[in-house]
């Protein structure tokens, strides 16, 4: 009943969403503000139907109905209520499902936006906006309806489950693919106001202000989906890294470096009215990475962890990719008269200067992950070649490009727009070089010699001296004219310059990741040896001793695992259970890590291998220095985003309040 | 709209017909540095037999086969051709030796009396026999030639020409 429900569900909103589509252009070129009423109906109804579709879906995963073949394959009726529910998102057909429906929420998001009480520009754009996201949506419901239905059924129906991946079993399923696919589906919209602007011929600045905060959130989405992504693969996976540069994590990188780009050039096309192609193309290119991305998951031409299925769910991923890239250059070229900018480039020492650098260095890393994704592809094709791009390429190109990045992140926010005088230079720029080398210095007599870590955290103190020197200028300014404390100056600060002080928070977590990133790297120490029980393993100021195997069962699952008690200097820490995980289905096991998460530095332990009679384990230690800087990193730019994002009127109420509190 | 222009979309049709180069591909297909070297030897402790060496079956031509019971349904789909064509060359000569890896013991001896095997087939306890092979899924067949040389690796389930056809070249060759 519910596989012929969902389908026929799936069926209409396919309709609907065709019409809203016909009925916006139409609605539009013929000026019938009646269709034009119509079609938001519509993209309202096609929310509702694949809303429907989802909680048909997920009734049935819950209630263990076996008779669809997806509930089949992504759950068992032992699973836990939470891994049922995430069980919707586990596999392909019911990932593009979700995609689908966050997709459907966007245009129905537009809409409450923007359709009254948007600027006049807006409403000759709306239509044609609609038109792309419903263009979109259409997509995603054609491969649905047409070859990955996600309610199929299966015969005979079998009694049990084959369950989620067990790698999939762990609460960060209900948070990672959520945060990424909002960020993924969220460029869409800045990509459909775009692709409107290049249709109605109007593209101008408008489209750029009307968008600029979605594209920040979708960023928020994206970059908080990728680092969580680290985390996960950090604490769960067993092997101790957190980035692989696996063909996947890199389809969800190389569309935040152009997003960031395109965050950075929005700047300058506001100030200067330059750019406004190369911005048109840097949209266009994240959304088409965004599909490029899932096409690399579903179409099984690159091998990966990450990688779904096969199947003709490639070739129509294909031919959408196709179809984006030639509409939307296509368009490009045919207003390219109009795009041709007013500015120009008063001074390569100025701010729109380092902004352009930072635009070629964000698109300069996306094109050397970009090459390194797809040239095992372009070896087999031109050499017949079999060969496989890895961990030292990407590390060897990004990492120079990484600090050229730091730099401008340091010169960027400070240096003047137009031209910078030598005076503008020395009064901004001296204090924080002057920081830099004092505080590379001190590490260098501190023993650190590793030439580039010591070029990063000089690149990385400078950044924070010219943050931080920022700051407190601008707030001791404000504080001194207006007559308000230290505290409250530093607040109004935040609250009325929200855009530039929540920017030069997201700056400050950055560089911490990145400080994160330099150490642990560096630094890290490994250490693995076979224990008998009693015995003890060593590490830097760690001991571990090796006390004994233990097993239990789990809902799903077998769980052994080695008892480790831990010490450092000789004071004790606590207990350590790493373990492996024996699922009926899987033919090896997985790792179940253990650790003591420190800010730091991380004491990480896995169980290799045990004898069966628990006489000995095979125990790895690592020690990751400063690891959890990375992920405080992404806390800092999540927090800078939000201040960056608050809305106007909030922000009003806030001073307001705060106004009558201090009166 | 000119020509020129026309360049800029017209840009992105060499990236989607490289793309699309790649589904005849398979990332997974990898090709064994082994093939025209050595075998590595093995010694294996068949069920409900002796232990047999590779060395042991020296100046013999030997077709190395490994599978699993939990291999479904690729292993399952050889096992019979295999069976066959034992029965069909061992009186000339011809040497198979299965490898069960990864498995239970009890589902391994099921999957044997399943297909009647009547070759010899042991497990591979710490997966040293695969690990010297390469083995990066089942089925995986080596086939070795006389001079104890890999003439052929069969990633996959085997056809029947291909195992007619490999293993005649094992056979016949001096």
């Amino acid at each position: 009943m519910i596989a012929t429900l969902g389908g026929f569900t799936l069926f209409l909103a396919l309709g609907v969403t065709l019409y809203a589509a016909a009925a916006s252009v139409l609605g539009a070129r013929q000026g019938r503000e009646d269709w034009l009423a119509s079609s938001r109906n519509a993209v309202l109804a096609h929310f509702c139907l694949v809303t429907l579709a989802i909680f048909l879906l997920e009734y049935a995963l819950i209630t263990s109905d076996f008779s669809l073949r997806y509930v089949v394959n992504n759950s068992t009726r032992e699973s836990l209520t939470r891994y049922k529910i995430a069980g919707l998102w586990g596999s392909l057909e019911g990932s593009i499902l979700l995609w689908e429906w966050l997709q459907s929420l966007m245009a129905v998001l537009v809409i409450a936006r923007y359709s009254d009480r948007g600027p006049s520009g807006c409403r000759q754009l709306m239509p044609y906006v609609q038109a792309v996201l419903q263009g979109i949506s259409v997509f995603f419901l054609l491969l649905m309806t047409f070859a990955v239905n996600p309610f199929a059924r299966i015969f005979p129906i079998p009694p049990d489950g084959r369950g989620l991946n067990p790698l999939l079993e762990v609460t960060d399923m209900l948070i990672h693919p959520l945060l990424l696919y909002s960020g993924y589906v969220g460029f869409s919209v800045p990509y459909a106001f775009a692709m409107a602007a290049l249709i109605t011929g109007r593209p101008t600045e408008e489209w750029l202000r009307i968008t600029r905060r979605w594209t920040v959130v979708a960023w928020l989405f994206l970059t908080g989906g990728i680092f969580y992504g680290g985390w996960w693969s950090y604490r769960t996976l067993g092997w101790g890294g957190y980035w692989a540069w696996d063909p996947v994590e890199n389809a969800s990188f190389m569309p935040w470096l152009t997003g960031t780009a395109f965050i950075h050039s929005v700047m300058i096309q506001e100030r200067k009215r330059m750019l406004r192609v190369w911005n048109l193309v840097l949209v266009t290119v994240t959304f088409s990475l965004v599909i490029f991305g899932t096409f690399l998951t579903r179409s099984g031409i690159l091998g990966s962890v990450h990688a779904f299925a096969e199947g003709p769910v490639g070739v129509m991923f294909l031919a959408f990719l196709a179809l984006v890239l030639l509409f939307s250059f296509g368009l490009v070229a045919y207003r390219s008269d109009q795009l041709k900018g007013h500015g120009e480039l008063d001074s390569i020492v100025s701010r729109e200067s380092a902004f352009l650098l930072n635009n070629l260095v964000l698109v300069g890393i996306c094109f050397t992950v970009f090459l390194g994704t797809i040239f095992p592809l372009l070896s087999e094709a031109v050499r017949g070649n079999k060969i496989s791009v890895g961990m030292p390429y990407f590390n060897k190109v990004s990492v120079p490009l990484g600090m050229a990045l730091l730099l401008l992140m340091g010169i960027g926010p400070l240096i003047a727009w137009g031209r910078a005088s030598l005076n503008n230079l020395q009064r901004n720029f001296l204090k924080p070089i002057l920081g830099a080398a004092a505080g590379t210095a001190v590490l260098y007599v501190l023993g650190m010699r590793h030439v580039e870590a010591l070029a990063a955290f000089a690149l990385c103190f400078f950044v924070i001296g010219t943050i931080i020197f920022e700051f407190v200028v601008a707030t001791r300014t404000r504080a001194g004219t207006m007559g308000e404390t230290f505290l409250t100056a530093f607040g109004t600060l935040l609250l009325k310059s929200r855009r530039r002080y929540g920017g030069l928070i997201v700056h400050l977590g950055v560089v911490i990741a990145i400080i994160g990133i330099a150490v642990s790297s560096v630094y890290k120490v490994e250490r693995e040896q076979t224990l008998r029980p009693g015995e003890s393993l060593t590490v830097g100021r760690y001991t571990v001793r090796f006390d004994g195997m233990e097993a239990g069962e789990r809902p799903t699952h077998i769980l052994v695992w080695a008892n480790l008690t831990a010490s450092q200097d000789g004071k004790p820490l606590g207990e350590l259970t790493p373990g492996q995980r024996f699922y009926p289905n899987q033919q090896s096991p997985f790792a179940s890590v253990d650790a003591r998460y420190h800010w730091s530095e991380d004491l990480y332990v896995i169980l290799s291998s045990f004898e069966r009679d628990g006489s000995s384990a095979t125990i790895k230690v690592i020690i990751n220095p400063m690891i959890s800087w990375i992920w405080i990193g992404g806390v800092v730019i999540l927090l800078g985003v939000i201040v960056a994002v608050l809305p106007e009127r909030r922000l009003a109420l806030l001073t307001s309040r705060a106004k009558a509190q201090a009166a | 709209m000119s020509w020129k222009k026309a360049l800029i979309p017209l840009a992105c049709v060499p990236l989607i017909v490289l793309l699309a180069y790649g589904f005849r591909t398979d990332p997974k297909a990898i090709p064994s540095p082994l093939v025209e070297k050595a075998a590595p030897g093995f010694r294996i402790a068949v069920y409900d037999g002796d232990s047999l060496s590779l060395e042991g079956l020296k100046g013999k031509p030997v077709v190395l086969n490994f599978w699993a019971s939990w291999c479904y349904p690729a292993c399952y789909e050889e096992a019979p051709l295999l069976e066959a064509t034992w029965r069909k060359y061992q009186n000339q000569g011809l040497m198979m030796v299965g490898v069960d890896i990864q498995d239970k013991e009890v589902d391994g001896r099921e999957f044997i009396a399943r297909f009647n095997f009547t070759f010899p087939n042991g497990p591979d306890p710490g997966s040293k026999i695969s690990i010297d092979y390469g083995v990066y899924g089942v089925p995986e067949t080596f086939f070795i030639d006389r001079q104890g040389r890999i003439a052929y690796k069969q990633v996959g389930a085997l056809s029947p020409d291909v195992i007619e056809e490999q293993a005649r070249a094992i056979l016949e060759e001096k």
